[in-house]
């Protein structure tokens, strides 16, 4: 019973601690992100329409395949690599930790077969003034040593960059930090977006991206809003360019008011460089160009006339009670009607009680309402524009976890691969000297250091 | 004199180089070959003049930023990191002959930089999203690492050669242009050298560019495909260096390894930008 157990428990250890595993997971790594990198990601239903047929889109979306990188299958991937990586490290550790609890300071004859490096050679005097020569000498030409004795004999041991040894826990460690940290970061943390216009200000943000165009139900939009806890308020948008055209500069300025002090007066924040408060961080992602649209309504009876101020989607009441809505609106109405030109808007006008009624205004057209018969006339007089600054707004607790991670991989990494623990013993007995030496990388460099050593020690 | 002029007189050069390599690999003169190994030193240095002064241009038109921001530059930039890494191992190694199989690249990055239609080859102002210092630390990176796999790439293709002909033609008669060829044991190593030191510019430039998408746009990882590409290379290569460590991939699988991650690098690179966003635009999604 037991004895089958332990067999599986030890298959299954053996199989996570296998390099078989971690080239295949890597290749597997490497061979599946590339789907993602074909089929586009998160795009909407319509341009899948367009792209597949039904049948291959009902397959791909059971695979997951259209947000692949937060796919179960993707992420068990990044799991067992994970397992792989922790079960080597500990299969390894003891091994190595040896080298630094109890290392091999004594090379007897056994050990001495076991190095690539010997060298004999013959010197005069007593074993006690050798054992101080050689010792002065590794001290000056190599590392200090450890001197032991045994039945006469003495035993140097010298070594160099014992700590590279831990290069390579250090590079796996820090892969599972980056994961911490992004982990870290999707669970505490969001990205969510905000536009603010010119002289406006907020105090939450919506966690969607700015291009759904959908509009979104109440609860939709509820459930997306994250409350700041301040408030920001954007003072003032611009957009510098150079001479041929091109943008040169987005700028918002910003204001952030705390429990109605003002914190932050007037930050300028463009790309690349944003602007930090309590853990949310604002960055310029992008601008919108926003109208306030001016109509006037006139009583067809008695010719009072009403001037009213609206923006798109807001619902503005009018006189008699019915309520105008600006639904949709172009510069320019000529590219859906070749016949008429200038600004349109299209406009509901919801009354206190019955269907909304739909009406198309032109700004160049002024009479074009009256056709309709209405009691109440109206006219589209002017358009005026203000800026709005769009901001991605985000938290991420966890990146410095992940800067953490990657600052360990680079400095593990060349740890791992340019610095090798180099170790040389020498044993002394009765005028006879031998010299062992070994290194865990380079091992060329290393002969070459090797020989030039025993070369000095011979001409002593 | 412009910078234009003196990239031409490198791409000039370089062409030269080659050609002189190729000579060599038939004449087998020692001159010759030192000849193109002068060849390329020279381009080296003139077309170095040329990078240092298209940087001072910008400055003279008012911009002042490197010359690593757009495809042009980038493609020369590629090219002046593979003939410094082919400096560097001509200087050390002496086996001329690494020039055949690695020059090209240099010549053919060049030549396209310099022929192509379609690359804007003007100095222009920086958007606003390129205007960040990460932009040259992680360009530099990216493309010491690419040509240190460059280089990798060239060494395996001579390797998988002259393996080839010594099965094919026995042991004894591995003669001819074959006895130019490094020794197989040397060319297996040096591509060993060569990516563990792309490996480590590779992680810093993808690092880098972490970095600076976090800076930008507040997000280090959006899985773009440009990132998940270069994310791609990196595991390909981590494969091979585990395979070597610990499996003892040498020779040839480790040879076709190296192949096969130079060209997951060159469609990091180029395919990402001139084939995928032919398929979808990214920017939607
Ligand atoms: C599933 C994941 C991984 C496992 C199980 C794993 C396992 C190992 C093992 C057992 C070694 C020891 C080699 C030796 O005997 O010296 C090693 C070396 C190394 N691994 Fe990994 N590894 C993994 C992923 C990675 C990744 C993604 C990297 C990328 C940076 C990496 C970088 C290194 C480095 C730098 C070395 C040291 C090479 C040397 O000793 O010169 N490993 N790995």
């Amino acid at each position: 019973m037991t004895s089958t157990k332990s067999g599986f428990t030890s298959s299954l250890w053996n199989f996570f601690c296998s390099l078989k595993l971690t080239i295949f997971l890597l290749i597997g790594l490497a061979s599946a992100s590339i789907i993602g990198t074909i089929i586009p990601q998160n795009a909407p239903p319509d341009q899948y329409l367009k792209m597949y047929g039904e049948s291959t889109i009902r397959l791909f979306s059971v695979l997951n395949f259209f947000d692949m990188y937060h796919s179960v299958w993707f992420m068990l991937l990044l799991y067992f690599l994970s397992l792989n990586l922790v079960a080597c490290s500990l299969k390894r550790l003891p091994r190595d930790w040896k080298l630094f609890t109890e290392p091999d300071q004594a090379m007897d004859e056994q050990m001495e077969k076991s190095l690539t490096l010997v060298r004999h050679c013959r010197m005069p005097g007593s074993s006690v003034k050798l054992r101080d020569t050689l010792e002065a000498f590794l001290r000056r030409e190599f590392a200090a040593p450890v001197v032991t004795e045994d039945n006469g004999r003495y035993y140097l041991f010298a070594q160099k960059n014992l700590f590279s040894r831990l290069g390579v826990y250090v590079v796996h460690f820090s892969i599972i930090i980056v994961f911490i940290g992004a982990m870290v970061g999707s669970f505490f943390g969001y990205r969510a977006y905000v536009g603010i216009e010119e002289g406006g200000e907020t105090s939450v943000a919506y966690r969607r991206t700015p291009s759904t165009g959908h509009t979104e139900s109440p609860e939709q939009i509820a459930a997306s809003t994250i409350k700041l806890g301040f408030t920001v308020r954007c003072d003032e948008f611009s957009i510098s360019y150079y001479d041929n055209g091109m943008p040169k500069e987005y700028k918002s300025l910003l204001t952030i008011t705390d429990n109605g002090k003002t914190v932050i007066d007037k930050r300028p924040i463009i790309v690349n460089s944003p602007l930090t408060y309590k853990g949310i961080t604002f960055y310029q992602s992008s601008y919108n160009r926003v109208p306030t649209f001016h109509f006037t309504v006139r009583d067809r009876k008695s010719g009072a006339q009403t001037k009213i101020t609206a923006k798109q989607g807001e619902r503005v009441s009018i006189p008699g009670g019915s309520f105008l809505q600006v639904i949709e609106y172009t510069d320019e109405i000529r590219q859906f009607f070749p016949q008429l030109s200038g600004p349109a808007a299209k406009l509901a006008l919801i009354p206190p009680s019955g269907e909304p009624q739909s009406l198309l205004l032109l700004k160049d057209y002024p009479e074009i309402d009256l056709q309709r018969g209405g009691e109440l006339v109206f006219t589209y007089d002017s358009t005026d524009y203000t800026w709005s600054t769009g901001l991605q707004v985000v938290k991420d607790p966890g990146v410095w976890i992940v800067w953490l991670g990657c600052a360990l991989m680079v400095g593990g990494i060349f740890i791992a691969f340019f610095m090798s623990h180099r170790r040389i013993w020498v044993r002394v007995e009765s005028g006879h000297i031998s010299v062992g030496g070994a290194a865990n990388k380079n091992q060329p460099a290393f002969e070459q250091f090797f020989d030039r050593l025993t070369e000095k020690l011979k001409a002593m | 004199m412009l910078s234009s002029d003196l990239f031409n007189a490198a791409t000039v050069l370089y062409f030269v180089s080659m050609l002189l390599f190729f000579v060599f690999l038939a004449s087998r003169g020692k001159t010759v070959g030192l000849s193109g190994s002068i060849a390329a030193w020279c381009g080296f240095i003139v077309q170095t003049a040329a990078i240092g002064l298209r940087w001072k241009e910008s400055y003279d038109l008012g911009h002042g930023h490197a010359p690593l921001t757009n495809l042009y530059e980038s493609v020369v930039f590629f090219a002046w990191t593979i003939i410094l890494i082919f400096v560097l191992i001509d200087l050390k190694y002496k086996y001329r002959v690494i020039g055949v199989f690695v020059l090209p690249f240099a010549v053919f990055a060049m030549a396209w930089a310099q022929l192509g239609m379609k690359m804007r080859s003007g100095i222009e102002p920086l958007l606003p999203a390129l205007q960040s210092n990460w932009l040259l630390y992680h360009v530099v990176t990216c493309f010491l690492g690419y040509a240190a796999f460059a280089v990798a790439c060239g060494v395996s293709i001579m390797y998988l050669i002259k393996t080839r002909c010594e099965v094919g033609n026995g042991k004894a008669k591995a003669g001819g242009i074959m006895a130019l060829f490094p020794p197989t044991k040397v060319l297996d190593e040096l591509n060993y050298k060569a990516i563990m030191i792309g490996f480590p510019l590779l992680t810093l430039g993808i690092i880098t560019g972490a970095a600076w998408a976090d800076y930008a746009w507040g997000s280090y990882w959006s899985w773009d495909p440009k990132e998940t590409w270069s994310l791609i290379v990196w595991f390909i290569y981590a494969a091979f260096l585990h395979a070597r460590i610990t499996r003892g991939w040498v020779g040839k699988r480790a040879a076709v390894l190296s192949v096969i991650g130079f060209v997951a690098t060159i469609f990091c690179y180029l395919g990402v930008n001139l084939l995928l966003s032919g398929l979808h635009s990214y920017g939607a999604g």
